[in-house]
């Protein structure tokens, strides 16, 4: 019997998995950022002493999983699973960082939506009685993300005043059976919503019908209320996608407008970086979710929080064709106190 | 004079270009295959050889004139060799920009990283 989903989408867990430890590291421009104090580590340089961006972005996801583990204390050993996902073909990054851990690993394809996607399995294998100490983990580099999604950069091509700015960064949780908070309560796992847009370079317009239909659904009868937030966190629909997301969602009669916010709107200093429409990329809601929300929690200052990324789900392929763009976007419930 | 007129006209071209990129939603490649074309197009109906002697160097260097040099090579090979012409001169035509451009690209990839924009 499956007693502990409570709706078609949501799941709630009997032992709440607590968060022990975070770690973020970010390369310079979104340390140069308005969140830079809440970073653990902020690159000097895209490059990190690497030959390729790509290797970088391996680098960036290894250590920082290597600095959740040390910061918490545990040995490599007590690491039950690392699941952790990135936007390079085949999960590259994750395949190469996680590669001298010998840690046993699931790796994740979810786009920009990856950390949450991470965060909802994570605590159900915890809760489920599989795994005592669960990492999960995110990475994205601007430099790789162009190559492989836009053009390369020594094309030097104009940006789309609606395209958003591929996070270098990457965030590490280390979830645990036992803790005394922050505690995942409750996971609404996303459907694919596709509205029909095919702008890879408006990427915020194509994600926002599915973070309003995910948050819809985690008030739908679940007992839940908007009231029980501080914040609805997105995770990277940038100041487009939030203004729709907000639209949508008043429209559908749900009251949470003051309540949302957007990792990729946050990272950023939109005037200063000239970054267009926001932050993006699967380091983007990593990065703030790990450095900025869990300090804030840990601080005192944020109590709960709905954090919803959002991945929009196409490949290089797909767009060419002209194909429209699936989209995701997965919701984990997070609160300092039981 | 000439430089004001090639400005004026290579300016004019460029910022075509520019408004293609802001208004719609057409990739950079796309754009160049379009310029490209377009110079070859307004060659075949004769209309290019005007702006060239308008604007000269304003023509000729944007993408458009990359255009015009294939279809006038072509249609000048044709005169001399005959229909053949039409797949040989517009890239003979063109050599030495290809040629450079191959050249150059090479060189500066080896002398050059890349780095993020800003």
């Amino acid at each position: 019997m499956a007693n502990k989903k409570i709706t078609k989408q949501t799941v709630k867990f009997d032992n709440p998995p607590s968060i022990i430890q975070t770690s973020s590291i970010v390369g310079p421009k979104e340390g140069d950022g308005p969140l830079s104090r809440y970073f653990d580590e902020i690159l000097k340089d895209e490059l990190w002493d690497e030959k390729s961006w790509e290797k970088a972005e391996s680098k960036i996801l290894r250590e920082c999983i290597n600095k959740v583990i040390k910061k918490s204390g545990k040995p490599f050993t007590d690491i039950d699973y690392i699941f952790a996902g990135d936007l390079l073909n085949q999960c590259l990054s994750s395949n190469f960082a996680i590669r001298e851990t010998d840690i046993p690993f699931f790796g994740l394809y979810g786009a920009c939506s990856t950390m949450a996607e991470a965060l909802s399995l994570a605590a159900m294998i915890i809760d489920g009685g599989f795994a005592n100490n669960v990492i999960s983990a995110a990475s994205s580099h601007f430099c790789s993300a162009e190559k492989q999604f836009r053009f390369p950069l020594e094309l030097g091509t104009q940006r789309a005043l609606t395209s958003q700015w591929t996070v270098t960064g990457t965030g590490a949780t280390l979830l645990s059976s036992t803790g005394s908070g922050p505690y995942i309560t409750h996971v609404t796992t996303g459907r694919i919503i596709d509205m029909g847009i095919n702008d890879a370079n408006n990427m915020g317009a194509a994600m926002a019908p599915a973070a309003a239909d995910t948050i819809s659904a985690h008030f739908d009868n679940t007992g839940i209320y908007p009231d029980n937030y501080d914040y609805i966190v997105t995770g990277d629909l940038g100041y487009i996608g939030l203004e729709i997301a907000s639209d949508i969602l008043s429209k559908a009669g749900l009251k949470v407008s003051d309540k949302l916010i957007d990792c990729g709107v946050m990272i950023f200093d939109r005037e200063r970086q000239d970054v267009h429409a926001g932050g993006s990329g699967c380091g983007c809601s990593a990065s703030v979710f790990n450095g900025y929300l869990y300090k804030e929690i840990i601080t005192g200052n944020l109590k709960n929080i709905l954090f919803v990324a959002t991945g929009a789900l196409m490949n290089t392929t797909s767009i060419q064709q002209g194909e429209s763009i699936p989209s995701i976007a997965h919701a984990v419930s997070i609160r300092k106190n039981l | 004079m000439d430089y004001l007129r090639a400005f004026i006209l290579g300016g004019t071209i460029c910022a075509i270009g520019q408004l293609l990129i802001d208004k719609t939603k057409l990739t950079s490649a796309r754009i160049l295959v379009i310029f490209v074309t377009a110079g070859a197009i307004l060659t075949g109906l004769g209309l290019y050889d005007d702006l060239v002697a308008i604007g000269g160097a304003g023509a000729t260097v944007p993408l458009t004139g990359f255009g015009y040099l294939l279809t006038k090579g072509a249609i000048e090979d044709v005169n001399t060799n005959g229909l053949l012409g039409a797949f040989t001169g517009g890239v003979k035509a063109a050599a030495a920009g290809i040629t450079a451009a191959l050249f150059f690209g090479y060189v500066i990839s080896i002398l050059a990283k890349p780095k993020p924009k800003s």
